[in-house]
């Protein structure tokens, strides 16, 4: 057994020309929820714990787009979205559609433990968090006004890229949306510097050697009102077994198709690939044309992460003392 | 090389004293709905098309549960998923919690193909029908008045059984098939290879008997009710909290991509190790045209056929049908 390993990240795609303002305070909350993680590690939590604890954190922070500080949908709300999956057993639980839960990954975890269930969602996921008695608050709390202004933005930008996947629609004749093609800092078509990406994530293993993983969003900027994204869906944005704990962020359709984070344990188990090999191979290999990022632990007590994208969120630590928070390659 | 369908209508624990009144018309379905299939691939139809084509009429069949026939939720609602995935380019559409939509495997296509999301659910599901103009009806067309008995009985048994508060998983099982032994099966899937070797899979269904307001299940996600690639086309079916664990789909894929073994091999490794007995049946095409049936339940209802004009329906392991 390798001891303990805990990464967490706060999305993948950013802006080049963010604030260092906020580059650092991104950078402080990593750290923050890093060391809240690994003093828990110390304390012997088990892993799920650990990864629902740091995630809580991170939703809790308006910074990263995940509860407070979550993206908004077309008509201006939030509709947020995260699951848990704990690697010995593969339990695992997930939920879509939540508007009024302070801490969406901890309905997951409920899900998980108290429904014969794995994944709720809109008005039945609501009315198991009532029935769980979690914490629940106004719309409002979840909405900054940081990201009022990004959806303005966004709709704006949006005006000229909607369907930009289908290629059947002929956009790509409109000048404005041939202007926007030019620009090679996309995530999910939109300009980088609207695109909020900053789903949160955090993988563990303890020292047990159980893997664990998390992730939570408020899901893409402007988004249509009942979209899913790969966050809640296990094997795509989350997934966890006896060998890895793996939690991806980025453009959400392409994690999906790629089932990202079942492939990396899929790969390791079936290729007999290591984990940085597996992460390597999963980013290189399985997302074809999209971006996206990616943090995983292993049961030996390795960490890896890895993103084609401009720059990930992310930070980690392993038992040996090895620990970094980063942004850039 | 050829064209290959394969077709479920749910697997689970399926008596196999079922009487022939529950046992014919399924039969019969599961026929009718292979030769549409068999014709519309002789005709050079797509296989996305095809297995669009098919679970449209197995969602329109009552005796299945998904479309018209779908189970009801503990509040005696219907609540529809889907989703369908394109082989050769990945893309793929999905659906969840859908109330009156018709053929909810047709708005997963349109999902697919009109928006530049995969999954949309629930209201935004609804409002998405809407504004595509697809057939829409009351709620009530979908409910059955056997699955309104089936509801009363899951409840009735839910009241000893089944304390929320408890993950006792076994006992899930036990109440639904205690009900009247085919209450939880019909999900139904259609997997297909043209002659160009385009792979599709599509799977459709009303969810669990009895369920929580706002379950969602296997079918919609990608990787564990439903997957195609360049190689393989899979839907499967059975208890969908187990299949979401063991991403049943994908790992049929996953071990032919990473292991190199064959579409029968890898179908077979995922149902008999990596879900629990009882709980999994699965329909898959492969590239070169081969088909595999496999399931860990009682049963399974099924149908297949290949160009070289094997065809196969049946519910229980060979030796019982």
């Amino acid at each position: 057994m390798g001891g303990w390993a805990i990464a967490v990240h706060g999305g993948a795609g950013v802006d080049p020309k963010l604030p260092a303002e906020r580059q650092e305070a991104a950078k402080q909350l990593l750290a923050r929820c890093l060391n809240m993680g690994i003093s828990a590690l110390r304390s012997n939590f088990p892993a799920i714990d650990v990864v629902e604890l740091v995630v809580r954190e991170l939703e809790t922070d308006p910074l990263f787009n995940s509860g407070r500080g979550s993206a908004l949908t077309e008509r201006g709300t939030v509709e947020m979205e995260a699951s848990i999956m704990d690697g010995p057993n593969r339990r695992c639980g997930a939920v879509s559609g939540v508007t009024t839960v302070k801490n969406p990954v901890s309905l997951a975890r409920l899900v998980m433990d108290k429904s014969p269930h794995s994944y709720l969602a809109f008005s039945g996921a609501e009315e198991f968090a009532r029935q769980q008695g979690v914490e629940l608050v106004d719309n409002k709390y979840f909405i900054t006004e940081e990201n009022v202004g990004m959806l303005k933005l966004a709709k704006e930008a949006n005006s000229i890229l909607f369907d930009y996947r289908i290629p059947s629609v002929g956009l790509e004749t409109c000048g404005a949306g041939a202007a926007a093609t030019d620009n090679p800092l996309q995530m999910n078509g939109l300009p980088i510097s609207v695109y909020a990406p900053e789903t949160v994530g955090c993988v563990v293993v303890d020292r047990e050697g159980r893997c664990a993983a998390a992730t939570s969003t408020g899901g893409l900027m402007n988004k249509r009102t009942g979209r899913i994204g790969d966050s809640p869906l296990i094997g795509a944005g989350t997934y966890a077994s006896n060998l890895c704990g793996v939690s991806c962020t980025g453009e959400g359709e392409a994690i999906i198709r790629a089932t990202l984070a079942r492939d990396v344990a899929a790969v390791m188990e079936y290729k007999g690939l290591g984990l940085q090999e597996a992460v390597d191979f999963v980013i290189k290999e399985r997302l074809d044309e999209g971006k996206a990022g990616l943090i995983a632990v292993s049961r030996n007590g390795e960490v890896a992460y890895g993103f084609n994208c401009n720059g990930m969120f992310r930070g980690c630590a392993t038992e040996d003392g090895f620990m970094e928070v980063g942004i850039w390659e | 090389m050829g064209w290959a369908i394969a077709l479920h209508g749910g697997a689970g624990d399926i008596p196999v004293n079922l009487p022939p009144e529950r046992r014919l018309p399924r039969e019969e379905a599961l026929r009718h709905c292979l030769d549409i299939g068999v014709d519309a691939l002789k005709s050079h139809k797509h296989a996305l098309d095809v297995v669009e084509l098919v679970v449209r009429e197995l969602e329109n069949h009552p005796n299945f549960n998904a479309g018209k026939g779908s189970v009801l939720t503990t509040a005696g609602t219907v609540e529809m998923e889907a989703c369908i995935m394109d082989g050769n380019t990945k893309r793929c559409g999905a659906v969840s919690g859908l109330t009156t939509v018709v053929n909810p495997i047709s708005l997963s296509r349109l999902v697919m193909e009109k928006t530049p999301h995969i999954y949309l659910a629930f209201d935004g599901a609804e409002a998405f029908a809407r504004e595509q103009g697809v057939e829409t009806v009351d709620s009530s067309h979908f409910i059955t008045p056997e699955n309104v008995e089936r509801l009363k009985q899951a409840k009735e048994a839910n009241r000893v059984q089944i304390d929320y508060t408890q993950p006792i998983q076994e006992d899930v099982q036990k109440e639904s098939s205690a009900a009247d032994g085919d209450s939880q099966i019909g999900t139904v899937g259609c997997v297909a290879v043209d002659n160009q070797g385009n792979l599709a899979a599509a799977t459709s269904t009303g969810g669990l008997v009895n369920k929580m307001v706002g379950r969602i299940g296997d079918t919609p996600i990608i990787g564990s009710g439903t997957y195609a690639n360049h190689l393989c086309a899979v839907s499967a079916t059975g208890k969908g909290e187990a299949i979401i664990h063991g991403t049943v789909a994908r790992d049929v894929a996953a071990l032919m991509e990473f292991k190199g073994v064959s579409l029968k091999e890898a179908a077979a490794c995922v149902v008999e190790e990596r879900v629990p007995k009882g709980n999994v049946g699965l329909v898959a095409v492969s590239a070169s045209g081969e088909v595999t049936m496999p399931f860990n339940t009682t049963g399974m209802f099924r149908a297949c056929a290949t160009e070289d004009g094997y065809s196969e329906i049946g519910i229980w392991t060979s030796s019982q049908n």
